[in-house]
């Protein structure tokens, strides 16, 4: 199987690989997936306390090429966003950005459920009502 | 680094040795005949190339030129030998037992055999992947009629104790059938000193042709005799019909002439350019595993786990223009890790990190120089983006996390 163009750009140069501080209270993350399955995505935002706007958005995967391509397009779409515009992200605008094959459509799945666990982290760290929702697969 | 493009992808097929390539030409045009046709110069001449194609098989592994079925592949020489022994000899008994880390090929018509009304037994096997001799012998029943155990895996390169096994079988009375596919053509191949009765191999993993393959059929003591699989002309002794592939055939014979006077001194440098490979990539690279029987295996094979690095990824920043093959779940469309690491004990994550290099006749010392290059530098990418690597690093115990499950 070949990757698409998206795919293989992303793959090599991965925008946003790192680590935010989990500890800080303006940072949320979400980690899904699991080893045994090949693959796991740790997905990180840092919302500004004023504006409510994610400032900062940070990921590492452990997967395959789209894996990795669907995580750093999400950490790319994030920045700028404010946490509700985040939250509509849906699995299949990274489908179709990154032309993703179907056997490939759970690593957009596994995008939209860090992005929805990095904001629900981040909304029970403040005390807010958590409108973030990762369905089990 | 230059763009090249570098084969170790032996296992799953072999290029095509110059010299069989040659061999074949004349078998398109200039002598078109069919096998079967007796009444005319070009049937003969088809007829004489194939038998001095099947001598040149049967020298290799020492066997009679009448036990060499021709077949389509080692696929369907599976087929052949299970199902064909199951319907042959179903009043002895429908007992087979196997190993669950056979090929698909054989898996599966065991598995057919099963909806057929037989009865099969998956032994596992042990961490180095190998089967246990107490095991097999024990789960030998009065209704058992075949034992069929690979000679070497095609994931791991890991050779089964053959002759003890084949002691078991003759202890019992039961048939010893193997599947030599990965064997053959690259180390000593001799399935009468070790009681083998059916012996499936192919062409295209021996530097010949694809869409040819053989089944080896014991003659005497015992004479073993398969049912047909496929209805036609009765052609290779009642057991496969079909007009046989007078040119592929040639190139099988040839290949198999050139493997036995080359294997001794290709797998002598070829287990040298692997070990360098090992050894540099366990040099330069931490948490490197091995997976399998590092004493009982090919020479020309290793398979190596790259902890918390997932497989198709790692490919990925090289498989540009080096070919190798992984156990990881994302290169198949099952979306399962490799059944065959995963009966090593090795659990799914490490079945998903892993790379199968298989070396062959072609493969040069600068291949194995870049390769070990390209490797190390993809596994580091790799590592750098990986969650779990940097847990692992920070002292975090993985086992301690709740995964997501999906």
């Amino acid at each position: 199987m070949a990757y698409s163009e998206k795919v293989l750009e992303h793959f090599k140069n991965p925008r946003n690989v790192g680590t935010l501080d989990k500890n800080s209270k303006n940072v949320g993350t979400g980690l899904v997936g699991a080893p045994e399955c090949g693959d796991v995505m740790r997905l990180q935002i840092e919302v500004d306390d004023e504006t409510g706007v994610i400032k900062d958005a940070k990921f590492k995967t452990f997967g395959c090429g789209s894996a990795i391509a669907s995580s750093s397009l999400a950490t790319e779409w994030l920045k700028g966003k404010s946490v509700d515009e985040a939250l509509a992200i849906d699995n299949m605008d990274i489908v179709e950005e990154l032309a993703l094959p179907p056997v490939k459509i759970h690593c957009s799945v596994l995008a939209e459920d860090a992005i929805k666990g990095a904001i629900a982290d981040y909304q029970e760290k403040n005390g807010m009502e958590v409108t973030a929702k990762v369905e089990s697969h | 680094m230059e763009k090249r493009l570098i084969y170790l992808d032996n296992n799953a097929t072999t290029p095509t040795d110059p010299r069989v390539v040659e061999a074949m030409l004349p078998y398109f045009y200039e002598k078109p005949g069919n096998a079967a046709s007796r009444n005319h110069p070009f049937g003969w001449a088809a007829e004489e190339a194939v038998d001095y194609a099947r001598e040149q098989i049967a020298n290799l592994i020492n066997v009679d030129a009448k036990e060499v079925i021709f077949t389509s592949g080692a696929t369907e020489s599976d087929n052949l030998a299970l199902k064909g022994v199951f319907e042959m000899y179903s009043r002895k008994g429908n007992h087979i037992i196997t190993l669950k880390t056979e090929h698909k090929a054989v898996l599966d018509a065991c598995g057919k055999i099963e909806k057929m009304g037989g009865e099969v037994t998956y032994l596992d096997v042990d961490r180095e992947g190998l089967v246990n001799l107490e095991e097999l012998e024990a789960a030998i029943k009065d209704n058992t009629i075949m034992i069929s155990i690979m000679w070497a895996n095609n994931e791991t390169g890991v050779i089964q104790p053959m002759k003890a096994i084949g002691d078991i079988c003759k202890k019992h009375g039961v048939l010893f059938m193997s599947d030599a596919t990965q064997a053959i053509g690259k180390i000593p191949v001799d399935p009468k000193e070790i009681g083998i009765h059916l012996m499936a191999f192919t062409s295209h993993k021996m530097y010949g042709p694809k869409g040819v393959g053989a089944l080896f059929v014991n003659r005497k003591n015992p004479r073993v005799k398969v049912t047909a699989q496929m209805d036609g002309g009765g052609h290779e002794r009642g057991m496969r019909s079909g007009t046989l592939n007078v040119p592929a055939i040639v190139g099988f014979g040839k290949a198999a002439e050139i493997a036995g006077q080359e294997m001794a001194k290709d797998a002598e440098r070829l287990s040298k350019l692997r070990d360098k490979l090992e050894t540099a990539l366990k040099g330069k690279l931490e948490e490197v595993y091995v997976n399998g029987s590092v004493e009982h295996r090919m020479p020309h094979v290793t398979n190596i786990s790259f902890k918390h690095v997932e497989g198709e990824g790692l490919m990925m920043t090289f498989n540009q223009n080096i070919a190798v093959s992984s156990g990881s779940a994302c290169t198949s469309a099952s979306l399962e890790p490799s059944y065959v690491l995963v009966a090593l004990g090795l659990g799914d994550d490490l079945a998903h990190s892993s790379i199968r290099f298989s070396l062959g006749r072609f493969t040069k010392e600068e291949d194995i120089d870049y390769t070990i290059e390209a490797m190390a530098k993809g596994v580091n990418h790799m590592r750098d983006l990986s969650p779990i690597w940097e847990m692992y690093k920070d002292g975090v115990d993985l086992e301690s996390i709740e995964w997501s499950e999906h």
